[in-house]
């Protein structure tokens, strides 16, 4: 197994900024992120002008760029945590890595700050294995391999486009599941990687992501707006239907997720009983999503992420459009996405 | 969800534990402290007349082949010789309602703090909480302590399904075929994976046979290891056809598998060479096996395992009869363990555990 080189040129690192000072949550990540390209995409809603420190490689945009480049009625689409969606879009670069700002560098077991970068670009530049089950976890990470009884026609495995890290200290649960346990926090760091099978649905968390643009990002996209969606990730639920809808044209497109290491760890933020109060619609919401995504069938003729997405966006809006109202926008979202995708013609540079 | 400070059940007089062996069973000293209180059910294997010296203070009953032939009867036919795959013997004349099994050459494991692992309690860990087949949650089994369902995961889906299998790891030597020994004779499993998670419905994996435990009244039927071995074109395939017989079984009947801990030390590394030979067809078949498996498909009006099982063998000779007169023998075969499965159990055709 060869060496995977981590090499700037293809990376951008997209942050959505919900506080004005960003000194110390960058001084934090600046020994694993100051060497890349950063894109820092400023909340519409927040009204002063970001502090950065000096050293960093990075642009900025904001409302104004927003509202220049989608039409008014679009920019909407770019409101909250969808922000950073804007970053992608932007973006020239074959991979982004993107984290929440509330975020640090995690420790793993042997006391190492974890570098997220390396590890996200490693499990994204390393195969996925979806279609059967490696009891090794990730048969490419050094010191593991493909176990006995693994078919040697699926050695190759298919190309990794998601990376889904994972949280230490404040976990990525739901506002009742934390209000219910207020003491609780992940201090488990589970040193492994592994492919979400084929067929099988997760919960994208967007709080420590990365992917393959040049491929899979027509479906990395902002489109289910809660009502009353805020500003914690208790109050939203616009990466979990992102990552149903991507996960949806990986195994469609045969592409692979991995989910597992790198961790972050989270820092204190929001209040889960605060959340609470707060309407239930997106849980309420994925008691009829998940039947949904998985019978959701994409024809032979879908073979790009965009196509996968318009084909989706179709059904989306016949089968639960009627019934529930913020479905039917999230599928014209799709929609508009895709277009404003091709727009902006975003193009890797490298 | 679990309180974290409930101490796991023992289970020691609803648990017996099935170790196959042509040797003394020495290892056993090393398990002592966490194997002494449950009964011990021996499937000796190889030349009847060796006497298996089994260490003091161990309760257990033993069966050699002689003792096969004797219960079975022409049924014997189903059960390998000169082969671990015989053990699922073991499964069979058990009275209990889990199993779990061990291979001889696996010893007891520590973990990063340095602490012996307590294979058997994390096993039962495993079968007494549920799975969560049809949603895969990314901080892997939600009822651990200090875990729990992530963001997004449905709140009906929370409850999860039995779990029927625990599928557990090695530590040292790592179940490679022999094709991956013989390129990484070297290579020693250190990575410690502080995980269980449960395997998504419509997925298959390679079971292994060396660090299992299974809930016999749920998928007893199921755990059939084939035919391996003296006589036999292949072998070192029990567990896997074991396993994918197995999962279609539970994706079909509801019922969950769960794999990551516990971890044992596996100290011994069979003869690559010698694994090629037995390893050899197998590893051509199974191109055909993994997609019957994949698209094997059960009818509804089958509802218990038995059902289900003999559904199966049907699909395999239909299906893979054509790949080799083997899987004919060896559909008969899984009939034949049916038969017997439910001879020694006549009470036990229940349906799942639904």
């Amino acid at each position: 197994m060869s060496q995977v080189t981590i090499d700037r040129n293809e990376i951008d690192i997209v942050i959505a900024a919900f506080r004005s000072d960003l000194t110390s949550f960058l001084e934090e990540w600046r020994p694993i992120i100051s060497r890349f390209h950063l894109i820092i995409v400023q909340d519409p809603d927040l009204k002063e002008g970001l502090k950065i420190p000096n050293g960093f490689d990075v642009d900025v945009y904001t409302k104004s760029d927003i509202d220049k480049l989608v039409s008014a009625s679009h920019a909407s689409m770019f409101s909250g945590y969808a922000c950073r969606y804007f970053g992608y879009l932007v973006s020239k670069r074959k991979y982004i890595v993107s984290i929440d700002d509330d975020c640090s560098p995690a420790k793993d077991n042997n006391g190492d700050v974890v570098d997220i970068v390396t590890q996200h670009i490693t499990n994204l530049k390393t195969p996925a294995t979806p279609l059967f089950f490696n009891t090794l976890y990730d048969p490419y990470r050094k010191g593991s391999d493909f176990v006995r009884g693994y078919p040697f026609s699926l050695r190759s495995g298919v190309p990794c486009v998601l990376s889904c890290g994972l949280w230490l200290n404040l976990a990525d649960f739901d506002a009742p599941t934390q209000s219910l346990k207020p003491e609780l926090r992940n201090s488990r760091y589970v040193d492994a990687v592994l492919t979400v099978p084929k067929n099988s649905l997760m919960p994208m968390s967007g709080i420590n992501i990365a992917f393959d643009r040049e491929t899979v990002g027509p479906a990395i996209l902002p489109a289910l707006k809660l009502a009353k969606e805020g500003k914690v990730r208790w109050e939203t639920m616009e990466d979990v239907w992102c990552g149903l809808v991507v996960k949806v044209v990986c195994d469609h497109l045969q592409l692979g997720v991995k989910t597992g290491i790198p961790y972050v760890w989270r820092n204190e933020r929001g209040s889960a009983i605060d959340s609470l109060k707060k309407e239930w619609q997106g849980v309420k919401l994925m008691e009829e999503l998940i039947p949904f995504f998985q019978t959701l069938k994409l024809s032979q003729d879908a073979v790009t992420a965009e196509d996968c997405v318009m084909e989706m966006a179709v059904a989306i809006k016949k089968g639960m459009g009627s019934k529930h109202p913020e479905l039917a926008n999230a599928a014209g979202n799709m929609v508009e996405w895709v277009k404003i995708w091709k727009e902006v013609g975003s193009r890797v540079l490298i | 969800m679990a309180s974290s400070v409930t101490p796991t059940p023992l289970l020691k007089d609803e648990l017996d534990i099935v170790i196959p062996t042509i040797r003394n069973l020495d290892f056993l000293e090393m398990w002592r402290p966490f194997f002494q209180q449950y009964h011990l059910i021996i499937v000796q294997d190889g030349d009847p007349s060796k006497v298996i010296k089994v260490p003091e203070g161990f309760n257990y009953e033993l069966y050699n082949r002689n003792d096969i032939n004797r219960i079975l009867g022409p049924k014997a036919s189903c059960i390998s010789f000169k082969d671990s795959a015989c053990r699922c013997f073991g499964y069979m004349v058990s009275k209990k309602k889990y199993i779990f099994t061990i291979d001889d050459d696996c010893f007891v494991a520590k973990d990063p703090s340095g602490n012996d692992i307590n294979a058997l309690e994390q096993h039962i860990k495993n079968l007494l909480s549920p799975s969560t087949p049809f949603f895969f949650n990314t901080l892997y089994d939600p009822y651990r302590e200090g875990a729990d369902f992530v963001r997004g995961y449905p709140f009906s889906l929370r409850e999860g399904v039995p779990t029927a299998v625990s599928h557990g790891l090695w530590l040292n030597i790592p179940d490679y075929d022999a094709p991956t020994q013989l390129v990484k004779p070297r290579e020693r499993n250190t990575r410690f994976v502080d995980a269980v998670l449960t395997i998504p419905k419509g997925t298959l994996f390679p079971m292994c046979g060396m660090n299992l435990a299974f809930d016999r009244e749920l998928i007893g039927p199921a755990m059939y290891f084939g035919l391996m071995g003296d006589g036999q074109p292949i072998g070192r395939y029990d567990d896997m056809w074991a396993g994918w017989c197995m999962k279609v079984i539970c994706d079909h009947l509801g019922l969950g598998v769960k794999t990551g801990l516990p971890y044992i030390w596996h100290s011994k590394a069979s003869n690559p060479f010698v694994n090629l030979k037995k390893e050899y067809k197998g590893i051509y078949w199974q191109e055909e096996l993994i997609p019957f498996f994949q698209a094997a498909t059960l009818p509804k009006e089958c509802t218990t395992v038995q059902s289900c099982y003999k559904e199966l063998s049907k699909q395999v000779k239909a299906k893979l009869g054509k790949v080799d007169d083997y899987f004919n023998k060896l559909a008969d075969a899984m009939l034949t363990w049916i038969e017997a499965w439910d001879e020694l159990n006549p009470s036990a055709k229940l349906p799942n555990g639904k």
